[in-house]
């Protein structure tokens, strides 16, 4: 009864996570097999490796190459982060650092941008982008995706900027520094983990969207979800290859996700939860 | 949260000159003003546009029938079958999705927050799933773990003698529901997990002391003092997952009854053309959101104050 209570909690916890990882190796394994093995059944843990199913996904097995959309996918998550860093945050400094009247009124209006639902913009988008012979160009992404986070990047950098000490600004200024010097000398350096933590949030929302790239997008600026929307209806044939594509799109996500679990945490929860 | 978050009560920087005091409130806005101006243009307008378009009857393939008719297409949202379905589907959707993930996130930030061999790699197994991308989570469940005949649940099943049943067809919104718990529980874990590492260790020791058990502690403190982080957890996962689109996309195409809004709104004007009525259904994925949203604002906003009165 003892050992129960001290190393039940444990082994569940160990348990619990083996589970959830669970898919995610099966997938890993699988992508590694021939698609003969891949689909045999019952499934065989002990099947031969390949690389075969990676050869399949990046071209050399007869279908369209992954590479475009991987390039495309790049270009607008990277550019949209960028955009976004470049609006947010001198806006989040203008919330934290100087005291902007109603300045939870304006935060909040941010905020609630984040609610209106992306499928309530979709149409007018479309026909605009339609009009204006923006359809199927990343750049229209770009600037789509940077209002998306826009609103996040805000909240964030405003509870990251918050934490530069006005002391330490304030004997800055009284020095003779002007705002963009006090900006990359004082409040940067202090600021860089949460503004760091904000990109590689803004990074990953932009690299997994698929609505606005499903309809916006056609064959020359398709990204890497809308590349793997065309395995929805393969119906097993290329198992090992659909397991690959998913891994190597999710590749960058995984690394960074992993690379800063705990300011993933803050970030998500908008700084609430320190 | 130390001192630092109260801009409320900071006075203006003094510059040793000041300029005039109109100018001087100019300069402290215009580093907000580009990216108000830039979210009100993209997202703002946008939604005007739709709020518009939401009282024409417009198929796009028959644009010169364009006519105004009012709120018929509201009407007809609410009493075609088929979209007042996908409004109810929404709702179970979110709510199934939202409770079971709290729930299950709730237990394992439990078991985390305990000293264990090997805590940190557990962690990194569980925070995985959240961490792969949504339309990669989908095309996972749907062809390597639900598919009957190669599948891994159905693998696994034989090896016990169980059944071998066709999981998406036969409980389809149950299959969707599932991927979608499995790839939102960690983020209420780690959530959760945070709320749980910032608990007063003193109060715990003393209420130990006066010889309250494991069961106490966890309903009269614990609980108590998760209750920010359940909120928190409930409303960013009800935000993003009444707007799923998808695992509803990938794994039934919005068949077999499991078409929610988001995808009913895709649907009617990106196959269907109807671009009045797809209007009128994202209006209304708006004004459920809106009911969310003000419970969020509170929340976010009685988190705030909190932060403020402590600093």
């Amino acid at each position: 009864m003892r050992a129960v209570r001290r190393h039940g909690p444990g082994l569940l916890a160990w348990f619990a996570g083996i589970v959830f990882f669970l898919p995610i190796a099966w997938m890993a394994l699988t992508s590694f097999h021939s698609e003969a093995d891949a689909a045999a059944n019952p499934p065989s843990f002990t099947a031969a490796l390949t690389l075969d199913g990676y050869r399949a996904f990046f071209g050399s097995g007869g279908g369209a190459s992954p590479w475009p959309a991987l390039a495309n996918s790049a270009v607008a998550s990277v550019a949209s982060t960028l955009l976004v860093l470049l609006l947010a945050l001198p806006a989040a400094y203008a919330l934290s650092i100087r005291p902007v009247r109603k300045w939870t009124d304006v935060l909040f209006f941010f905020l609630s941008t984040k609610m209106l639902p992306a499928v309530a913009g979709l149409l007018p988008v479309y026909l605009f982008a339609k009009n204006a012979g923006l359809l199927d160009n990343i750049w229209l992404l770009v600037v789509l995706y940077t209002s998306m986070n826009l609103p996040i990047a805000v909240w964030m950098m405003q509870s990251f900027l918050a934490e530069v000490p006005v002391a330490v600004i304030e004997a800055a200024r009284v020095d003779g520094a002007r705002l963009p010097v006090v900006l990359t000398r004082v409040v940067a350096p202090i600021a860089l983990p949460g503004i760091a933590a904000t990109a590689l949030i803004c990074f990953i929302f932009s690299w997994n969207e698929l609505l606005f790239a499903r309809v916006l997008t056609g064959v020359v600026a398709e990204t890497a979800p809308v590349f793997l929307t065309g395995f929805i209806t393969s119906q097993g044939l290329f198992l090992a290859k659909v397991c690959a594509a998913s891994l190597v799109i999710s590749l960058p996500v995984l690394a960074a996700g992993f690379a800063a679990q705990d300011k993933l945490v803050q970030g998500l929860s908008l700084g609430a939860v320190k | 949260m130390t001192a630092t978050t109260a801009p409320l009560t900071r006075t203006p920087v003094r510059a040793a000159r000041r300029p005039p005091a109109r100018l001087r409130a100019w300069a402290t806005r215009a580093p907000l003003l580009p990216a108000l101006v830039f979210l009100i243009a993209v997202t703002q307008l946008p939604f005007a546009a739709t709020l518009v378009i939401s009282f024409f009857d417009w198929n796009a393939l028959y644009p010169k029938a364009r006519r105004f008719t009012g709120l018929d297409n509201y009407r007809q949202v609410l009493t075609d079958a088929d979209l007042r379905h996908s409004v109810w589907t929404t709702v179970l959707l979110t709510a199934a999705v939202v409770l079971a993930s709290l729930v299950l996130g709730l237990l394992l930030a439990l078991l985390l927050d305990r000293r264990f061999r090997g805590r940190g790699i557990v962690r990194t197994l569980l925070i995985a799933p959240f961490l792969v991308v949504p339309v990669a989570a989908a095309l996972l469940w749907k062809h390597v773990l639900y598919n009957p005949e190669y599948g891994l649940l159905n693998g696994l099943s034989h090896y016990v003698g169980g059944p071998q049943p066709d999981w998406i067809s036969r409980t389809p919104l149950l299959a969707v529901e599932a991927s979608l718990v499995w790839q939102w529980t960690p983020f209420m874990m780690l959530i959760l997990l945070a709320g749980l590492q910032s608990r007063d260790q003193q109060q715990i020791e003393a209420a130990r002391v006066d010889g309250a058990g494991d069961w106490q502690i966890f309903v009269h403190l614990t609980l108590p003092h998760l209750r920010r982080y359940l909120e928190l957890g409930a409303l960013l996962g009800s935000i993003h997952i009444v707007q799923n689109f998808d695992a509803v996309f990938t794994i039934t195409s919005g068949g077999l009854g499991t078409a929610n809004l988001p995808y009913t709104v895709y649907q009617s004007f990106y196959q269907a053309h109807e671009n009045g009525l797809a209007s009128a259904a994202g209006v209304l994925v708006v004004i459920g959101s809106l009911v969310i949203a003000t419970f969020a604002l509170r929340v976010v906003s009685s988190l705030f104050r909190e932060e403020v009165s402590r600093a």
